[in-house]
């Protein structure tokens, strides 16, 4: 019977032991009234009838496998090297639980802390955590680490409206029951000049996005010690595959750093399970939530990991825990891991190039278009802003049918960019590919 | 297995990498200098060297796939492998989050179809699958209930009932959820104390109760004999009632807590549905309601927007938004992952064997309880549930602990139970076996747990140095948490990028 | 166990905190009976110099391997002074809670109310009793 292994001889040898006639008569503690419902839930079916109805249920989604994507927005294509999966699908990493006992979890200890480790490299700071649920909580968490570092004496959080629109929707669902006023992305126009306009002695945070939703590297130079003046922390949103290429966060003056790790191995999987990462300056670390693993010794003086600033947890500071989180992404949190071994410096990098060079022949080429124009205000890194002559939705209704899932239509968040598309591209995208778009958005200038 | 494993900056070379990429087809354009780092602190390691690098950190841990793993309140059941390849189908697993809604609707009937089978398990009107874990969960619940009084212009319920027996999660949320707790005492049964909450509820606060949160079976492993006088009595006060679903794994087919009156509870996909939980997470928290609180669900949720045509073809289904939502908790739609990983598993039981699920599960608690009641202090001694709590004093063995119990079993192969929790038991070890372990395994853990009550009295130095036969010994913790190495900055400091 | 001291010049509060008055200068700590029960004490939280508080706020932390303790404003005022020593030796607070181990000094603002505290015995009869 499916996963139970128990034979009718078992069951009846474990009922006399403890006492009972039938496994029914262990629910006395159950209200009669309402005792044994029937489930409305069709029967049971094989392996291989389950393998089946959702290898046909996956085939009827227009996937990565089917189509040249060039669409991001939060979500990226890139390549995943095998070796990723395979040690995802070691079973000693993925049905482990969270390592309460270090004796037995030091595979999965060490892999955090190296994580952790690759981190704080790539985002200059000085501690990261084991990882939140995605990039939008990590936000919301900052914000949290924010009142908390300013001891709840400050109730202004400043937001970019380049910040990803899911994002800064999460942070309000998060902080809907403080004491708490968000500004700064009200219209979806301001930029970092006119959010440094709005810092004053009662602001715990500012966050700016790097790059930010629409692809683009703001100038961020004095934006930290603005910050600073006021007594506020800068936190700042980064794609962390544009970080292989551009000055880490830490050099910018960044007090923390979060974003969505999954670019970094993990697949697009319909949204997820993605990664959150964090990451903080020293002086802050222990208002850190979430899971961090540290090293020690043990007995005999060898070399060991340990999840560490446990007492702030939930489970120990209970109504006094800053967060109540729980788990982390710790499977994902390995696949970076994993991905980051593998790609190293100039492997991380040499990605990051592609990036950017494929996503700039592809502006330019689409900028030559008539009736297309390119964003080209700003700097870019893989993703971009094109004014179309149409529709979005309209446009991304026939490229569909040429095999090409178009950008994301940017006037579904931002009023003011009705008919403007966010293109997306990365190492995945052959020459080809591009070529084909570009000659497809040709055809409908 | 002994060994050393070293840092993967410690093998580092330079010039070293593990993966052929591709040369640039497209003319490159130029970088914009001012704006490019110049040094990246990462290893550099060949493709073989990483594997068997976290090939040898997977044989450090323990895990299901390796053997017991009886870890309380966390439902440690066997992770069924063909979910596995499931979730990887290129069709899920590269399938883009925002796709245009006619592009994504296999996606949307295993979330629509998932979303309405965990409603029929526990009889709620409807569920959400965007919660990403079970505090995520609980903190849509919470949000929820605060927004439904809200909603109603009742501005003054400001506060939430927690027994002293819950998961640390519980109260943590309430306070996330910007609101107070009130804290109820355990009876000398593990139950609620009823009189406690009819003081509370009857008394100057009445009008401030805005939902109890209340773990079905308790953290004891206890099924609370009160439930229906403690649901009416909060609901009699103006307040909701919030399940703690993490211990389901009891509960399928045996009673349905929307039947019993619940309002909202979350479910942990990850404990009674078997997504794995990967050393940590991901995870799934669903959450279901009633009718009452189902304008607030959490967007986006999965409805039909247009009605198939016949019988046997699908609706058109879209992501909708509630019309009085809490909002949003993550970005996109919630761990999909796991919600093709569930579907696959409900998909292999029916409702059936769902039923049978869960009854197993509580066999094999009441199983393991009944051996061990004569060597351990067992303080509630009654049927369980899917758990059960020992109280690790032995008599003639003062100096043991539950965590020296547990460090023991390590040696024997075993994972230790939950240590220390829930907090009103002291010397807790909550032992959770679940239904897909063998009566044998169970026999070996039982013989395992006699032996260290011996030696706890023989020898009990061979349990305070325990464990001898792990990859390391006991943990100097003090000196994790006041010196906090994080991260080996020392030796990542890495040269220019080529 | 060793005894535990509960020095008679000393004021306590119920949530463990001891006070030492010296003209508009309240020095404060946490009590033998605090520091016991926290064990190892890993970290210290404490506020900077010229940050200001109401009596009854949290102005810091005190943390173990297993809990962390907020630490109250027994008086309203303005923070004088840091142990900045705990940074680096937070173990002062187990070795020496009434000495080395004290963690801020306050300059009231107004008069300084002090009623609710207690007094050594009562305190060390409070300690005994929970």
């Amino acid at each position: 019977m499916s996963y139970i292994p128990h034979t009718d001889i078992e069951r009846q040898q474990m009922l006399a032991a403890i006492g009972v006639t039938t496994i029914e008569d262990l629910f006395d503690a159950v209200p009669a009234s309402h005792r044994f419902p029937k489930l409305a839930i069709p029967a049971a079916l094989s392996e291989m009838e389950i393998a089946a109805e959702m290898q046909a249920l996956a085939e009827s989604n227009e996937h990565a496998g089917d189509f040249a994507l060039f669409r991001g927005a939060g979500a990226y294509h890139h390549f995943v090297p095998s070796v990723v999966n395979h040690i995802l699908m070691r079973g000693e990493f993925y049905t482990a639980y969270t390592p309460y006992q270090p004796e037995m979890s030091q595979g999965t200890l060490q892999a955090t802390y190296e994580y952790q480790s690759m981190m704080c490299a790539l985002t200059g700071m000085d501690a990261a955590n084991a990882s939140h649920y995605d990039g939008a909580t990590s936000l919301a968490e900052a914000v949290t680490v924010a009142m908390e570092v300013t001891r709840y004496k400050r109730n202004k959080i400043i937001l970019s409206p380049g910040i990803h629109p899911q994002y800064r929707e999460v942070v309000r669902t998060y902080h809907q029951g403080r004491d708490l006023s968000i500004f700064g992305d009200e219209t979806g126009q301001a930029k970092i000049q006119d959010l440094i306009a709005l810092l004053d002695e009662n602001t715990a945070m500012l966050a700016v996005a790097y790059p930010n939703f629409f692809g683009q590297i703001e100038d961020l130079k004095i934006l930290a010690q603005k910050v600073h003046a006021v007594g506020a922390l800068l936190v700042i949103v980064a794609n962390p595959m544009a970080l292989a290429l551009f000055k880490s966060p830490g050099d910018l003056g960044a007090d923390m750093v979060v974003g969505e790790g999954q670019p970094m191995g993990v697949g697009l999987q319909f949204g997820g399970p993605y990664l959150g990462y964090f990451a903080i300056r020293n002086e802050y670390v222990r208002k850190i939530a979430g899971r961090i693993v540290g090293e020690t010794v043990d007995m005999d003086g060898k070399r060991a990991f340990v999840m560490t600033l446990r007492p702030r947890e939930q489970d120990i500071r209970r109504e006094k825990a800053s967060s109540n989180i729980c788990t982390n992404q710790g499977l994902m949190a390995l696949a970076a891991a994993v991905y980051m071994s593998l790609m190293g410096k100039n492997g991380l990098r040499k990605v990051a190039e592609l990036c950017y060079h494929k996503a700039h022949y592809a502006a330019h080429q689409i900028d030559q278009l008539p009736g297309f124009q390119v964003d080209r205000s700003l700097p870019f890194f893989n993703e971009f802003v094109v004014k179309c002559p149409r529709s979005v939705q309209s446009i991304n209704d026939s490229l569909i049918a040429d095999g090409i899932i178009g950008g994301y239509d940017l006037g579904n968040d931002y009023p003011h960019l009705q008919d403007h598309m966010l293109l997306c591209v990365t190492e995945m995208n052959t020459k080809a590919e591009i070529d084909t778009l570009v000659q497809k958005l040709g055809a409908l200038s | 297995m002994k060994y050393n494993e070293p840092l993967i900056y410690e093998i580092s070379s330079p010039g070293r990498i593990g993966v052929n990429l591709p040369v640039c087809d497209v003319p490159e354009s130029e970088l914009p200098a001012d704006l490019i780092r110049d040094e990246l602190g990462l290893p550099e390691v060949g493709e073989l060297q990483v594997v068997r690098h976290f090939v040898k950190l997977s044989q450090l841990n323990y895990a299901i796939d390796k053997g017991f793993y009886p870890l309380g309140s966390c439902t440690m059941k066997y992770n069924p492998k063909i979910n596995e390849d499931v979730a990887r189908y290129t069709g899920f697993a590269g399938l883009h989050p925002m796709n245009d809604e006619d592009s994504i609707q296999g996606a949307l009937h295993v979330m629509y179809t998932l979303q309405n089978w965990l409603a029929e398990v526990s009889g709620f009107d409807a569920v959400s699958l965007h919660p990403a874990a079970g505090a995520h969960g609980e903190f849509a619940g919470i949000l929820m209930i605060r927004k439904y009084h809200l909603d109603r212009g009742d501005v003054s319920r400001t506060k939430i009932l927690v027994p002293n027996s819950a998961h640390g999660t519980n109260p943590a949320t309430v306070t996330m959820a910007g609101m107070t707790v009130i804290e109820l005492p355990s009876d000398h049964n593990g139950d609620v104390d009823l009189e406690a909450l009819r003081a509370v509820c009857e008394g100057p606060e009445r009008e401030h109760i805005a939902g109890m949160m209340i773990t079905v079976p308790s953290t004891l492993g206890l099924f609370e004999r009160g439930i229906l006088k403690i649901i009416d009595m909060v609901h009699q006060a103006g307040g909701l009632m919030y399940m703690d679903g993490a211990n389901m794994n009891a509960l399928m087919g045996i009673v349905k807590p929307g039947e019993l009156g619940f309002d909202v509870m979350h479910y942990n996909l990850h404990k009674t549905f078997s997504t794995p939980h990967g050393g940590g997470g991901p995870g799934c928290g669903a959450v279901g309601v009633n009718s009452k609180l189902k304008p607030f669900l959490p967007m986006p949720w999965v409805d039909i927007v247009e009605p198939a045509d016949h019988e046997d073809e699908y609706p058109l289904y879209g992501f909708v938004k509630p019309e009085k939502t809490i909002g949003r908790l993550k970005a996109f739609h919630g761990n999909f992952g796991m919600h093709t990983r569930a579907y696959a598993y409900i998909r292999a039981y029916g409702g059936e064997g769902l039923f049978e699920v869960s009854k197993h599960a509580v066999l094999n608690a009441n199983y393991v309880r009944s051996q061990l009641k004569d060597t351990y202090k067992i303080p509630y001694n009654r049927a369980c549930g899917h758990e059960f709590v020992i109280e690790a004093h032995l008599d003639g063995a003062e100096s043991i602990h539950a965590l020296d119990i547990s460090k023991r079993l390590m040696d024997y192969g075993i994972h230790p139970p939950t240590n220390y929790f829930p907090l009103i038991v002291p010397e807790a070890l909550l032992i959770e076996p679940t239904e897909t372990e063998t009566k044998e395994t169970l026999d070996e853990f039982i013989d395992a747990m006699k032996q260290i009550a011996r030696e706890a009295k023989e020898n009990p130095s061979l349990l305070t140095s325990a464990p001898h036969t792990m990859p390391v010994k006991r943990l100097d913790e003090v000196r994790a948490a006041k010196q906090l190495v994080l991260c080996c900055a020392p030796i990542m400091k890495g040269g220019t990028v080529e | 166990m060793a005894k535990l001291k509960f020095p008679s010049d000393l004021k306590y509060a119920r949530s463990d905190e001891w006070v030492r008055v010296e003209g508009d200068i309240v020095t404060m700590g946490i009590s033998d009976y605090a520091q016991d029960a926290l064990n190892d004490i890993v970290y210290v939280d404490l506020p900077s110099v010229g940050q200001k508080f109401s009596k009854g706020d949290s102005f810091g932390s005190v943390e173990s391997v297993k809990a962390v303790s907020d630490v109250y404003a027994q008086v309203s005022g303005i923070v004088f002074a840091v142990n900045d020593e705990l940074s680096s030796n937070s173990e002062l607070v187990n070795s020496d809670p009434y000495g080395e181990g004290w963690l801020v000094k306050f300059k009231i603002e107004g008069a300084g109310d002090f009623a609710d505290l207690l007094d050594a015995s009562a305190y060390e009869e409070y300690c005994q009793n929970r």
